[in-house]
């Protein structure tokens, strides 16, 4: 997007509110931080930094897996697809939605169950734990600083749009921003800090988007048919506004895309390292399925939230402001808010420093939980199982994990300055793909296949891992598009912007490969002994 | 088993030898367990990816079928999009309440007296 459609926004709507933003964003970091240094106060030994002492109850844990959830992509990204794709934005959202089945039927109870701090646990179970925790490790890092990277470019893109930011300077003092107030929550404030920023956040993100949901259907005297048929007619698309097609009906290739986006956004969010550590913060298995049901009902409402503010600014919004304003639709939430309150009212520059100032908690809140998630995974399985091999205490392992949040911040700060620029979708898609590829195959075949052995799991993670990070290397997302990383080289040759249709059966076929084509015979004892914890909670921590 | 045993701690469980966890896993009363779990939760899953991927391709491939008007702007899109909720808030409303009749006794059963039978 070039500067100049980025200060059309700035000067004409949001310079007068910038101060109202500023104070509601500062009282959100001055709250947050609170809670940060109370929590830190109680954090004492590495259960309870990792799992927060495993006291939350499930409608606590459910309230902050959803705030982990409901990322900037959902909030923004969805709303944003919604108003400019009609139909094919709101498919987005039941994929994210839907996935959660796989989570509550096959994976939060056994992990929760027979694992301790990470996914690392649960995959090196009954394998060779150096070369499985390595593995689980990395794909850990991996999978969650992509996440991270998306999040922290979209923090760029609002606050400069919303503050009037437009200099390389300003965006990347933004992301250092970030960055800093990430590594204090977690350094700090541990699982237990995180864990109440995060509920505050969906608190504050399902309260903004019920009000603005109210409004919208207040507009429209709560009939829906009149709301999609507006902005049907005002998108300028007509029934097609409402028709799947518009993004992703194009061609044979575009078609396949959609299926694989559909494909690795079922199956990733179970093996999403920063949500699956979310089970070990309810006191056992029974508590983790509840708060799951909790996050299904919590998340789904929002969805169908999002289809109202989506076709809302559709209805509301000349689709040539919204996308002056970002490409990709970014601030048609936002911008939404200001619409319904009035534009040249107090109360249109009140609802929209409200919205922009949740979305702003969002960010901060999804950023801390992928830290955390990658922080406790390089303590936990990397230094004091592969590095110590087993022997570090448990407050060396915690030390270790704050320097590595640290290092994982001042990483994600670097990256994130560079990637300020990038398109943020592709990031998350990869994510879900990564994780899709690398993590489900081998957490499933852990649990459930008795001959599953260490070559096996290690294959898997891998080549999930590779396949997929290789394939969107070698994709429209990274070059040879003009809305990819790099616009102007071209090395694609895989067609498609989400590998998940070819990387996820990857995965699991290595698995499988690895296993059967392995000269170590699998632990029984082991199996025995994992199985029998994962379905009954014997011994569980 | 200890009558004043401290507060039930995070601290160390008691933990089965590895005999225990294997003669456990091969007894009936734990092969109905796992048998009542996989056979509810496996189909179950292979049906609801199956519903989703129905959902996905016939947004690619039927869109005239999907742009059929039912009630006013409301077309058959739309409403098998809500179905997709609504049939997730059935299937964890229903896995739960499965759940909770026939796996949590049966696990509960077995845990205490693993973690009891010192």
């Amino acid at each position: 997007m070039s500067p100049v459609q980025q200060t059309v926004l700035a000067a004409n709507e949001a310079s007068e509110h910038r101060p109202l933003i500023i104070t509601l964003f500062g009282l959100f970091v001055l709250a947050t931080l609170a809670i940060t240094v109370w929590a830190g106060r109680q954090t004492k030994d590495a259960a309870d930094f990792y799992a927060g002492g495993r006291q939350f109850s499930a409608f606590q844990n459910g309230l902050a897996v959803s705030g982990d959830y409901m990322s900037a992509a959902s909030f923004l990204g969805i709303a944003g697809a919604i108003a400019l794709f009609g139909y094919d934005g709101f498919l987005y959202s039941i994929g994210f939605l839907v996935a959660w089945l796989v989570a509550l039927l096959l994976v939060a109870e056994p992990l929760r169950n027979s694992g301790r701090y990470t996914m690392g646990d649960v995959l090196a179970y009954r394998m060779r734990q150096r070369p499985v925790r390595t593995a689980a490790g990395t794909s850990t890092i991996v999978v969650s600083i992509f996440y991270l990277l998306a999040q922290m470019a979209g923090a760029g893109v609002l606050v400069s749009l919303l503050l009037g930011i437009t200099s390389d300077a300003g965006k990347i003092l933004i992301v250092a921003l970030v960055g800093v107030l990430m590594i204090v929550y977690v350094s700090i404030g541990g699982m237990k800090g995180t864990t109440w920023v995060q509920m505050v956040k969906a608190v504050l993100l399902i309260g903004g988007t019920l009000l603005i949901t109210f409004l919208v259907l207040l507009k429209f005297n709560f009939n829906i048919s009149d709301l999609l048929g507006t902005a049907a007619e005002n998108s300028g698309k007509g029934a097609a506004f409402l028709e799947p097609g518009l993004q992703y009906g194009a061609t044979g290739t575009s078609k396949l895309d959609f299926i694989s986006l559909g494909i690795a956004l079922v199956l990733g969010t179970a093996g999403l390292p920063h949500i699956l550590i979310r089970f070990y913060t309810v006191p056992n298995a029974k508590a983790a399925r509840k708060s799951v049901n909790w996050a299904i009902g919590i998340i789904g409402g929002f969805y169908l939230m999002t289809i109202a503010l989506g076709f809302g600014a559709a209805a509301l919004i000349d689709q040539k402001e919204i996308i002056a304003s970002n490409p990709s639709g970014n601030t048609a939430a936002p911008l939404l808010a200001l619409h319904l309150g009035g534009v040249d009212s107090a109360w249109g520059a009140i609802l929209l420093a409200t919205i922009s100032a949740v979305a702003f908690a969002t960010i901060l809140a999804v950023v801390a939980g992928l830290t955390l998630a990658s922080s406790s995974s390089f303590a936990h399985d990397i230094y004091a199982n592969v590095i110590r091999k087993g022997k570090a205490s448990g407050a060396e392992e915690v030390r270790a994990a704050r320097w590595a949040t640290v290092f994982i911040g001042i990483v994600s700060i670097g990256l994130g300055a560079l990637a300020r620029d990038l398109n943020v979708a592709g990031l998350v898609a990869l994510a879900f793909a990564v994780a899709a590829s690398a993590n489900l195959p081998t957490i499933l075949y852990s649990l459930f296949w008795k001959r599953f052995t260490t070559q096996g799991a290690l294959w898997s993670i891998y080549g999930g891992l590779i396949v997929a990070v290789g394939l969107v290397l070698f994709s429209p997302v990274v070059s040879g598009d003009p809305k990819a990383m790099f616009p102007d080289v071209d090395f694609h040759w895989f067609p498609l912007k989400n590998p998940g249709i070819i990387s996820i059966p990857f995965g699991f076929l290595m698995g499988f490969l690895g296993t059967v084509l392995s000269k170590e015979k699998p632990d029984e004892a082991k199996y025995a002994e994992l199985e029998v914890r994962s379905l009954t909670g014997t011994g569980a921590h | 088993m200890a009558t004043d045993a401290p507060p039930p701690a995070k601290a160390e469980h008691h933990l089965p030898s590895a005999e225990e966890f294997t003669a456990v896993q091969e007894s009936a009363e734990f092969g109905e367990l796992r048998r009542s779990y996989r056979s509810f939760a496996f189909p179950l899953t292979v049906a609801f990816i199956a519903w989703y991927l129905l959902y996905v391709l016939l947004s690619n491939y039927a869109g005239d079928f999907m742009g059929t008007k039912l009630l006013g702007n409301i077309n058959i899109a739309l409403v098998l999009g809500i179905a997709q909720f609504v049939t997730t808030f059935l299937i964890a409303w229903w896995y739960s309440r499965h759940a909770a009749a026939k796996l949590d006794p049966k696990a509960e059963a077995i845990k205490s007296r693993m973690e009891g039978g010192a």
